[in-house]
């Protein structure tokens, strides 16, 4: 690891004043994806600010019921949190879906929202990549290319986004709460990550010097009808090929509201609440989620190694939306289809 | 003070508790738990496996809970409680853990077996295990080449049973 300079904030406002003063700054919280990589020569700030001490590790309820989640709030804190399991178990699910049990005690909310991808390219100095490199070239691009986008993805950049909270997250439409230099604002979930574009270097929408403090759950629980369901190359303790957050309300036997948003498919988490709103009043049924999963999946495209994505995310999408409506969300633990 | 440092580098003063005892560093801010462990600690039983959070045989328990200590720097836990392997038990003195894998053969070459230990320790103090697929479920973090992982689970499996059959007991 390269030498920096470190500090610890005693506060927030500390902190956005170190990330203004040194744009070559950069946040540190649990480590589990920065100090990798620094290690691997991926990330090398010239300084660190430590905001391990700020007070951002609670999850509160605000009076409007709704739930509001610290920065600092570990994976494994919020998934076996009593509150967001009772309320929100999708997101729980999602979360247990990730990483590993000791992963997950060490990252946090905010980390787990700004963790890079994993493409193999991105992680290795020596190749050329737009997103650490911008202007050197995208190696995946016909290279080896099996875990990459099949959505959204741009002639510099076919990088996913790793997380399965995030995934979680963007079905249930959480806020980011950040603060900057310019004072606090609220990030719709859907606007926080970004497609790749001309800018693969850019993960999010954050200005220079802003900092998550929060993210906050507001609105429908969906605790009868949710599911997340995660494919991947082994069962336990892998990225996702393809991951879906399903979740529904049911009235009468017709579908109210519907989210469906994908992981490990696209540079961000993938959700198309426009698409969702064709089938509100559709009867959810296995012939209505294979309709969703062909409107989702109308715009894939292959690349050559990951071209089994697109059947396989179709198939992912009609299984936990099955599973949503049914009420038997996928276990994380017996992973074997019932 | 202990100072693994070079003198023409910044320091950061660190106050950590290892296995009960108090220590001040200076370190670096660039090492890690691991690191620190295993140099100027000398707690060699804290394994260097892949030193990416993968493997799992540098587990160690943080103020209780299970981390992987490759990827801690040391400088951000000024003021935790750092439980290694050494702390846990001793030969003559074994963790139920310690005894239980012994007694089920629960490894083969033994380099990731300190890392195994300390990931269930910190698994039996979640209490999120009952079954044995939870419990190879929440032992995923920690890989052995060996592939003693039958084994492994049948000595996390009994300790696990005598917890149960401890509380059962007491209530």
């Amino acid at each position: 690891m390269r030498p920096f300079d470190y500090t610890r904030a005693e506060t927030v406002r500390d902190a956005v004043a170190a990330l203004v003063a040194n744009p070559e700054a950069q946040l540190l919280a649990g480590g589990t994806n920065l100090v990798d990589l620094m290690k691997y020569d991926v990330a090398h700030p010239a300084a660190i600010i430590d905001i391990n001490h700020l007070p951002l590790r609670q999850i509160e309820e605000l009076p409007d019921g709704s739930l509001r989640i610290g920065a600092l709030v570990s994976n494994a804190a919020v998934a076996h949190n009593p509150r967001i399991r009772e309320r929100y178990p999708l997101l729980a699910s999602a979360i247990l879906a990730g990483a590993s049990p000791q992963l997950r005690n060490a990252a946090t909310t905010g980390g787990n929202l700004l963790q890079r991808t994993r493409c193999y390219y991105f992680y290795d100095p020596a190749s050329p990549c737009n997103k650490r490199q911008p202007g050197s070239g995208c190696s995946a691009i016909g290279g080896v290319n099996r875990i990459h986008a099949i959505l959204g993805a741009s002639d510099k950049c076919i990088a996913v986004h790793p997380s399965d909270m995030c995934v979680a997250l963007a079905a249930l439409a959480a806020i980011v709460e950040v603060e900057g230099p310019e004072g606090r604002r609220d990030i719709p979930f859907a606007e926080f990550h970004r497609l790749p574009g001309d800018h693969p270097e850019r993960d999010n929408t954050l200005s220079q010097g802003e900092m998550v403090l929060a993210v906050r759950l507001e609105g429908n629980h969906f605790v009868p009808h949710h599911s997340y369901l995660k494919l991947r190359d082994r069962l336990s303790f892998a990225f996702a090929l393809v991951s879906v957050a399903a979740a529904m309300d049911i009235a009468d036997g017709e579908i109210i509201d519907l989210r469906v948003a994908l992981g490990g498919v696209a540079h961000m988490p993938w959700r198309d609440s426009l698409a969702e709103a064709e089938f509100a009043g559709a009867p959810p049924t296995e012939e209505t989620f294979r309709k969703v999963a062909a409107r989702l999946l109308a715009g894939a495209k292959g690349q050559g190694g990951n071209d089994f994505k697109i059947p396989l995310a179709h198939r992912a999408i009609v299984r936990a939306l099955s599973q949503a409506a049914a009420g038997t969300p996928q276990d994380q633990t017996v992973k074997a289809f019932q | 003070m202990e100072t693994g440092a070079s003198h023409s580098l910044p320091t950061i003063p660190v106050m950590l508790t290892v296995n009960g005892e108090r220590h001040r560093f200076e370190l670096h801010p660039w090492v890690t738990l691991l690191d620190l462990l295993r140099g100027p600690l000398q707690l060699t039983g804290t394994k260097k496996g892949c030193d990416q959070g993968q493997c799992g045989a540098c587990t160690v328990l943080i103020d209780g809970e299970r981390i992987n200590s490759c990827l801690k720097l040391a400088a951000s836990l000024d003021g935790a409680e750092i439980t290694t392997i050494e702390g846990l038990g001793t030969p003559e003195n074994m963790h139920p853990l310690q005894k239980a894998f012994l007694d089920h053969d629960a490894y083969q070459c033994g380099y990731c077996t300190p890392g195994q230990i300390c990931s269930a320790a910190g698994l039996l103090a979640e209490g999120h295990a009952r079954s044995r697929a939870e419990i190879r479920e929440l032992m995923s973090g920690n890989l052995c080449r060996c592939g003693a992982y039958t084994n492994i689970v049948d000595a996390v499996e009994e300790v696990l049973g005598h917890q149960a059959a401890l509380r059962e007991a007491a209530e």
